[in-house]
């Protein structure tokens, strides 16, 4: 199921954690810190994935979207981005969502059905997580429009998945970047999957980027498991972008190691040598871990030293999400308006009497 | 008769309709091999095979739209949306086509199509899958909208929404999709689209309610039977056509009512019934109508969603407000 992707994609490093002949001069230009901090944030989130679905499991958080083999994809994209860019996440974004600044309690109480961690703190360009499919792709490019009326320097990032590409959002979307020439980054991870619906199914189409071509602008193909050549490929299309040369679609084709979210079964509708495939053969983490390791950039036990204070910072912040008093009852009324209608006014007080409930 | 939740229900009306019917045709996302999200065709697509049971692609314009065109040429499409809060990209096809495609055509094509979608809230889904609007489709003239509250009404209002000449939102409140178990019974059977049911017989308070609140009415009202207060409560099953007669006919007889509702208040169906009921009772009325409805904020993240939907306290208080007026 990869043919059609490995004969246009870009690849730095291979499943086996080998780099490839185009990859040497770019891994070589890396500095040993830009190494690890690939790896590192790697390491980090998907532990902290891990974490979310045992929550789950536990009761402590509500239904949700694991991201467990899109690490990749994830870093390397969000990575190349500036503090004063936009990003227009989907539901599955959380990896995305902590690198550009988004603290991890907001994230989990976010996922506890608490809409106070849909806010991000002040300076930190992030919208909440897209749930209507490809709706935020429209809302990336009116950002990136906004960046270009008002001559700044931000690019705006909208990640979405393949089955996203299906509705007329993306298509307008992609449109109006080309039309208006706007600084936007359209990044699609391509998992394989919409829930049950494979690729096949969503799409005639050989690939996603190819679909760029129709709105006159660069679609790039790449191995959304290979965090070397994502970072590079979205790093050249933000430039591009910063440039006043328009739009870029990066299609990074990744796997959803996981079901759809806690509350899906995935092994109704996928073939299990193909997750084996992608689980045992072509894991983002192991292949990056492989390559540090054969280099002599990372050790077993620095390796465990990571892991557990990736653990622990984990740990820290669901103990502090989890110690964050709920919110009233009122605050459905919070944040409405600006200014509460009267007859909100009235709604708002009817509420509070319910508290003292009246019993037949 | 075998003992049904409702979602199974719906997959046995589902699966009657089709090997009853070869031009009835189930598409939608995740319908096929995954047997929905919600189970509600589970095993369809083995069945029927990959013709009449249809994953499409993730596109609900592309879902209600193909479906008007397949209507058209004359099959009944069973669409489905995956859940309610997902329809707006196939709104315009719903509000534009669908709805007034007998007008504009004059009746020449078919247009037989029926729209199911999981809605409302209560089992702490993920932000934005809980809205109720069923009164944005009631409110389109040409639809028709039906939602169930018991497994055998689920199986009825399905197939005779299958078998209704015109479109038909079949909404299904997914909050009792599993909550009860009933004898459902065996084969093609319709409950006629414009019933409403009395779920109670009672004499002071007219309770009317549809989908997930019909059991919290009826928990409500159990509540003040020992007091001496019962309620006539009516599970209006159809949402449009409404079942005028039983509504005015309880209302005269008990002169109170209330409405309840998950969606908000303004503008929600309540407000069309208080006004139908003070058209045709105003004499008998012994109090204002009272709604007890979702208030008019965005629907909340679960972590609320308590707070927001209507319960028994609310109801209660209600009750006491119209006898006490
Ligand atoms: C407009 C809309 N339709 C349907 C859904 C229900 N739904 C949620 S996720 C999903 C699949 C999305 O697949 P994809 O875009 O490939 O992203 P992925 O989940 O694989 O990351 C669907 C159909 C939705 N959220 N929004």
């Amino acid at each position: 199921m990869f043919n059609q992707w490995e004969s246009e994609w870009v690849q730095y490093i291979t499943p086996e954690g080998e780099i490839t002949p185009t990859g040497e001069k770019v891994w070589d230009e890396k500095s040993t810190e830009e190494k690890l901090r690939f790896y590192r944030w790697m390491t980090f989130i998907r532990l902290f994935d891990r974490k979310m679905v045992v929550l789950q499991r536990q009761g402590r958080i509500g239904t949700y979207a694991p991201l467990e083999g899109q690490e990749a994809a994830q870093v390397g994209s969000a990575l190349a981005l500036k503090q004063e860019d936009w990003v227009f996440p989907s539901y599955r974004d959380h990896g995305v969502a902590m690198i550009v600044g988004m603290p991890l309690t907001q994230i989990i109480l976010y996922w506890a059905g608490r809409v106070e961690g849909c806010k991000p703190p002040e300076g930190v360009r992030i919208m909440p997580p897209a749930v209507p499919i490809a709706t935020q792709i429209p809302h990336a490019v009116g950002a990136a429009w906004g960046s270009k009326l008002r001559k700044e320097n931000s690019v705006a990032v909208a990640y979405f998945g393949d089955g996203a590409t299906s509705e007329g959002d993306f298509h307008e979307a992609c449109n109006f970047a080309g039309v208006f020439q706007l600084p936007a980054i359209l990044f699609c991870q391509n998992n394989g999957y919409a829930i049950s619906v494979p690729f096949t199914r969503q799409s005639a189409s050989k690939t996603v980027a190819q679909k760029a071509s129709a709105y006159n602008f660069p679609g790039i193909c790449v191995d959304g498991n290979d965090v070397l050549a994502v970072f590079e490929v979205m790093k050249q299309a933000v430039e591009r972008a910063r440039q006043g040369e328009g739009p870029t679609l990066i299609e990074a084709v990744t796997y959803r190691k996981g079901a759809h979210t806690t509350a899906d079964d995935a092994t109704r509708y996928r073939p299990f040598d193909e997750v084996e495939e992608w689980i045992n053969k072509r894991d983002p983490l192991i292949r990056y871990i492989t390559l540090l390791k054969n280099e002599g950039l990372l050790t077993e036990q620095e390796e465990r030293d990571w892991e557990e204070n990736a653990k622990q910072k984990i740990e820290q912040a669901v103990k502090e999400a989890e110690a964050i008093p709920p919110k009233p009852s009122t605050h459905l009324f919070a944040h409405v308006y600006a200014k509460l209608p009267p007859a909100l006014e009235k709604q708002k007080e009817e509420l509070l009497k319910k508290e003292g409930t009246y019993h037949a | 008769m075998p003992r049904l939740t409702m979602v199974q229900a719906i997959r046995d009306a589902l699966c009657v309709a089709l090997r009853t019917d070869p031009h009835v045709l189930v598409l939608g996302e995740d319908v096929g091999k995954n047997g929905g999200v919600f189970r509600a065709t589970e095993g369809l697509w083995e069945e029927f095979g990959d013709n009449r049971v249809i994953d499409t692609p993730l596109s609900e314009a592309g879902i209600v739209g193909t479906s008007i065109g397949l209507a058209v040429s004359g099959f009944k499409p069973v669409a489905e949306i995956q859940f309610l809060s997902f329809i707006y990209p196939g709104f315009e096809q719903v509000v534009a086509h669908c709805a007034r495609l007998r007008t504009r055509t004059q009746s020449a094509f078919p247009n037989s199509l029926v729209i199911r979608a999981p809605y409302g809230g209560g089992i702490r889904a993920p932000e934005l899958h809980c809205d109720s609007t069923e009164s944005l489709f009631v409110h389109i003239p040409g639809l028709k909208v039906v939602t169930p509250s018991t497994p055998s009404d689920a199986k009825g209002l399905l197939l005779a929404a299958i078998q209704d000449p015109d479109p038909v939102i079949y909404l299904e409140p997914m909050k009792l999709y599993r909550s009860v178990k009933e004898e459902v019974p065996e084969g093609w059977y319709e409950v006629p689209i414009g019933e409403a049911k009395k779920v109670r017989e009672g004499e002071d308070v007219t309770l009317i309610a549809w989908g997930a609140m019909v059991p919290i009415a009826v928990q409500a009202a159990d509540a003040w039977i020992k007091e001496g207060v019962t309620c006539d409560i009516i599970d209006l099953r159809s949402l449009y056509p409404l079942d005028e007669e039983t509504i005015v006919e309880s209302v005269k007889k008990t002169g109170r009512v209330i409405i309840v509702h998950e969606a908000p208040k303004t503008a929600g169906l309540g407000a069309e019934i208080a006004a139908f009921i003070q058209e045709e009772a105003f004499l008998y009325l012994e109090a204002p109508v009272a709604r007890v409805t979702g208030y008019d904020v965005p629907v909340p993240m679960f972590a609320l969603e308590d707070a927001f939907r209507p319960d028994i306290h609310r109801i209660s208080r209600a009750i006491h407000q119209v006898i006490s007026y």
